[in-house]
């Protein structure tokens, strides 16, 4: 990277802005002055995702993309958490939705993040699955970014049959298909 | 049902400034700076700014390698990505020629081998890399070398 400020060196090779004085250490010269560190924080854990979204991650090793049903509303929730937020009460019929879905909402990534972040810039979008009430996160690919719309159709890209596992990396992304957009009116409430 | 680990990490990437990569650039030597503060004290490790005033500091100087225990506590279970991976101190070190104390691990065989006044000195890590794991401990000068 580089730097975003003049830096100016002291005699002695430590490197400073004008006004820190460092007394003369000599044979420190040699050494290439430290202006900026790798600090990674990390958060270790164990994670047990529970009976229903387990459910639906065993569902994405197959291929399928399964919610679940408020009993009350008949909204299906995907990913599901095993009780409707709506109502409180449990959900209990499994449903499956998609694969093909609409665009909800996106935007246009210009600094990726992590280790499997695509080439910037990229899109990064809420999808709304056929059949569901709300939309689940994925990455738009397969299309240039500023072409991306709300509303857009588009069907998850899935990964080799060798690499499917109950993880959500089993949609290695989405990608546009050629069908009318969905009309805004009919997304609203499902981000 | 599933389980897996998940780790959420954040990259973070730092620039250090003038004073703290002074700092880290003098343990690359095996040398301690501090800084003096407004009240002529010298704080270490250096701040850029004055604790009591706020005001710029910008006078580096250098303190000793060895100093005394300040205060201290045993780590018994010790978790993943400290100095030290056997059980040790956690103790304030404040090193000869400082006034402030720095938070570090120190090297004993046990809590009966520690004490507040104890004199340690640095233990430099095999590979120097500008970052304060430069000090890999403290041990103690008239210690038992340690936990190992």
């Amino acid at each position: 990277m580089s730097d975003d400020r003049t830096i100016s060196r002291l005699p002695d090779g430590l490197w400073t802005q004008p006004e820190v004085s460092a007394p003369d250490l000599g044979d420190i010269g040699n050494i290439e002055p430290v202006q900026r560190i790798r600090v990674p924080a990390a958060m270790t854990y164990d994670y047990t995702p529970g009976e229903a979204p387990t459910r639906f991650l065993m569902g994405l090793a197959e291929k399928k993309i399964l919610g679940e049903k408020c009993p009350v509303t008949g909204d299906v929730y995907v990913p599901p958490r095993g009780m409707s937020p709506a109502v409180g009460l449990p959900t209990s019929e499994q449903v499956e939705v998609g694969p093909k879905g609409s665009i909800t909402s996106f935007c246009v990534v210009h600094i990726g993040f992590g280790v499997n972040a695509p080439p910037t810039p990229f899109v990064s979008a809420l999808v709304l699955p056929d059949g569901a009430a709300v939309s689940v996160y994925g990455t738009v690919l397969e299309i240039p970014h500023d072409q991306v719309r709300i509303g857009m159709r588009v069907e998850p890209v899935w990964a080799d049959d060798a690499d499917l596992a109950p993880s959500f990396e089993s949609i290695r992304h989405w990608r546009p298909i050629d069908e009318p957009d969905t009309p805004a009116e009919l997304l609203k409430g499902h981000m | 049902m599933l389980s897996a680990p998940l780790v959420i990490e954040y990259p973070f990437n730092r620039t250090t400034g003038p004073v703290i990569g002074a700092f880290l650039t003098g343990l690359q030597a095996k040398r301690v700076l501090g800084i003096r503060g407004a009240d002529g004290r010298v704080v270490c490790p250096p701040v850029e700014y004055d604790p009591q005033t706020g005001a710029p500091l910008t006078e580096m100087v250098e303190v000793g390698t060895e100093g005394e225990i300040v205060s201290w506590s045993w780590v018994e279970r010790v978790r993943d990505g400290q100095p030290l991976d056997r059980p040790h101190a956690l103790a304030l070190v404040r090193l000869d020629g400082a006034d402030t104390a720095m938070l570090h691990a120190v090297d004993a065989s046990g809590p009966d081998a520690v004490r507040t006044g104890a004199r340690v000195r640095i233990r430099w890590a095999d590979e120097l890399q500008g970052l304060i794991g430069d000090i890999a401990c403290f041990e103690l000068v008239d210690g038992d070398g340690g936990g190992a």
